[in-house]
């Protein structure tokens, strides 16, 4: 059996916002829903939104899901975490964030929590009228047929969450979860990723010359968060953006979204959690990332 | 805390007390070995030869055709390897899609080893095509494996049949019968069967003991090579109260064999009395050929884990062939042989009943799983087999299944 939180139980039980919400002729308020997963897949997600015109601010939230524990707990938990938000708030939640509100799930278990996330995004992008097909994925090639699963997908969960092994990529997407055969390229995805990362350090720790003795000058912080960028651009790229360093103030990394990512509301999940973390990782601690206009 | 009702008796069974009791003085009192020299440990020899008697009678064998092993997955990997030591020369082997892991993954190992597998296919309701089996057979067939009955639908093979084919071809059958032993009768005298497992928590013997039946005459290599025990065809020191307890179990099973229709009837009553009551649910399997204590209903629309957990909070055990209750994303390799469609592949959920259970408890049951459902359903996006969404994804998805 599962090994399921207190929390996890608690929302499969007693679920909030489940339901669907009818469009509405009221001034200033408008009604969206976005869809993930099939019936074929085993877990399927429809989520409704209610959004003042005005604001963003998201008014109502419900949930239709077919689905495990898990997934009917992620649908649940999801709803009432982006209740009162904005949409650009609500995009920053990120897949981790709503495993964290259910006091964590196991990590089988974690594409319900991907689920929630993408479904969140769909239905705010159709509200946005951003083609998702144009966004997303589908670009790439095809690695995981059975789940129907891109490269380009599976770049961005495993830069996105910090994955090392294709067990956790199946975990979270489920790629390499059926027949198994794509779980040789998984591998090498990974093996690709972690080369990138490795070759952008240490050309920057050449190029930089750093000396563990002394604290960065502003020049080396400037290369090492170019690293940084340069390692996340590919996953923009992927989704027809890109970032570029704008300035350093301070502790203030300043960057310009271009392309899709100036309009798509991701990047701003993916810059909290893609690039942010990786800068306090690699280059200090105190750094916070701002997009400018 | 709900009291529990365990619907759940095809992945495991109660230990009868009556077992227990037999059991027990071989745990305490009488812990002598059995090989021993002193009247001591021989007391104990007495009482694996009763056992043996016990088990033998329940399979209608002879007492020197019976080798106790530790589980079904070491009587079944033991019988396959005899039967492949037997004739050396032949590298093909026989099986089906719906066998249990322990075979289907035996062989899977085997293909590696140079041997070739045919999997048998299975219909709608998990029943095998003997013409597929002749039509599969070759002078070059080492080994003929075959589950008695289903573990997951109950959709019982029909062994005999299949055996003469084998025999025609001088080929080796194996009878996976874990799930049969004391549900229908046996006799391996008027059978065909080579080697036949049973494994005797199925039974309500305790875990960890099982036995394998040898023909006699047939040329048996052991698995475990050591000792003399078992006359040198499974080596170690026995789980003397293990069996002892399947020795019981065996007798008791014979006894309550005449309570079978009562069982069937009761099994009978939970699933007319969901079709009834609940809409938009199948029975999967053979409904003309099935195991008396098992149903397999697959409920569209709504997946099987969320309806496990929902039964759970009531303290009914069942359990679910959905991907979600594997942890391997994939749902039951057995269901989708038998090419179920995906609207109720995931929603599927298995009750197997035993000798202990009450028309309370299945009323309680039916009393109970309308509002599951219901709550489920009210809950999923799918409510029909017409909804576009899901039509062109099925597609896709069957596609590149």
């Amino acid at each position: 059996m599962w090994d399921y939180t207190e929390k996890v139980m608690e929302h499969f039980y007693n679920p909030r916002n489940q339901g669907v919400i009818e469009a509405t002729n009221e001034p200033g308020i408008a009604t969206v829903f976005g869809e993930v997963g099939s019936i074929a897949c085993g877990d399927a997600l429809r989520l409704h939104l209610k959004i003042e015109v005005d604001t963003d601010k998201i008014l109502d939230s419900r949930f239709q899901t077919f689905g495990c524990t898990s997934a009917i707990a992620s649908s649940s938990a999801l709803t009432e975490m982006i209740k009162g938000l904005t949409l650009d708030e609500a995009l920053k939640v990120s897949n981790q964030d709503i495993a964290n509100f259910l006091g964590g799930l196991p990590e089988e278990k974690m594409h319900c929590s991907v689920m929630g996330k993408e479904a969140l995004e769909a239905a705010i992008f159709k509200y946005r009228g951003i083609e998702i097909e144009h966004h997303e994925e589908d670009e790439g090639a095809l690695v995981c047929s059975c789940y129907g699963v891109s490269d380009n997908r599976i770049r961005r969960i495993i830069i996105e969450n910090n994955l090392t092994t294709a067990e956790q990529v199946t975990s979270y997407v489920k790629a390499g979860g059926g027949c198994g055969s794509c779980l040789v390229d998984i591998e090498d995805i990974l093996f690709a990723i972690q080369q990138e990362k490795e070759a952008t350090a240490a050309r920057i720790t050449a190029e930089v010359g750093l000396n563990p003795t002394h604290p960065l000058t502003t020049v080396q912080k400037i290369a090492l968060i170019q690293a940084v960028l340069q390692e996340v651009r590919p996953v923009l790229l992927a989704d027809g953006g890109d970032v570029d360093l704008y300035d350093l103030e301070g502790n203030v990394v300043k960057v310009i979204l271009k392309g899709a990512c100036g309009s798509c509301e991701s990047s701003m999940a993916t810059l909290k959690n893609a690039i942010e973390v990786r800068i306090k990782e690699r280059v200090s601690p105190s750094l916070v990332v701002e997009a400018v206009e | 805390m709900n009291p529990v009702i365990y619907l759940d008796n095809n992945a495991t069974t109660k230990v009868d007390p009556e077992v227990l009791e037999a059991m027990l003085p071989y745990l305490t009192e009488y812990y002598g070995n059995p090989s021993s020299m002193h009247r001591f440990g021989g007391q104990v020899s007495k009482a694996l030869k009763h056992a043996r008697f016990q088990v033998a009678s329940l399979l209608g064998a002879e007492e020197s055709e019976i080798i106790f092993t530790s589980c079904g997955t070491e009587g079944n990997n033991a019988a396959i390897r005899a039967a492949l030591a037997a004739q050396p020369d032949r590298k093909h082997l026989i099986t089906t899609q719906v066998e249990h892991a322990c075979v289907l993954n035996l062989f899977k190992q085997l293909e590696k080893q140079g041997y070739t597998v045919t999997y048998l296919s299975v219909n709608r309701k998990g029943q095998v095509d003997l013409m597929e089996l002749e039509a599969a057979m070759t002078g070059n067939t080492a080994l003929v494996s075959m589950m008695y009955a289903n573990n997951e639908t109950g959709t019982v093979f029909p062994v005999e049949q299949a055996g003469a084919i084998a025999k025609e071809y001088g080929a080796t059958f194996h009878v996976d019968a874990v799930q049969v032993a004391g549900k229908l009768p046996l006799n391996m005298k008027t059978s065909v069967i080579d080697l036949m497992t049973i494994s005797g928590h199925k039974l309500h013997a305790p875990k960890g003991v099982g036995a394998l039946f040898v023909r006699r005459g047939f040329r048996f290599r052991p698995l475990l090579i050591g000792g003399h025990q078992e006359r040198g065809r499974r080596a170690g020191t026995e789980n003397v109260a293990g069996i002892i307890g399947l020795g019981k179990a065996a007798e008791l099973a014979q006894e309550h064999l005449a309570d079978i229709p009562q069982e069937k009837k009761l099994r009978d009553r939970l699933e007319k009395g969901i079709l009834a009551t609940i809409p938009d649910c199948e029975v999967n399997g053979d409904p003309q050929n099935r195991l008396p204590n098992t149903t397999n209903i697959g409920f569209k629309y709504i997946e099987g884990e969320a309806i496990l957990l929902s039964l759970d909070k009531f303290g009914v055990c069942a359990s679910s062939g959905s991907a979600c209750t594997s942890g391997s994303l994939e749902p039951s390799h057995v269901l989708r042989a038998m090419g179920l469609p995906y609207t109720t592949l995931h929603g599927s959920i298995r009750f197997s009943l035993s000798r202990y259970t009450t028309t309370v408890e299945i009323d309680r049951v039916l009393e109970i799983l309308p509002d599951i459902i219901e709550r489920l359903r009210v809950m999923s996006p799918f409510n029909s087999d017409d909804a576009e969404w899901l039509k062109g994804r099925e597609e896709v998805t069957t596609a590149t299944a």
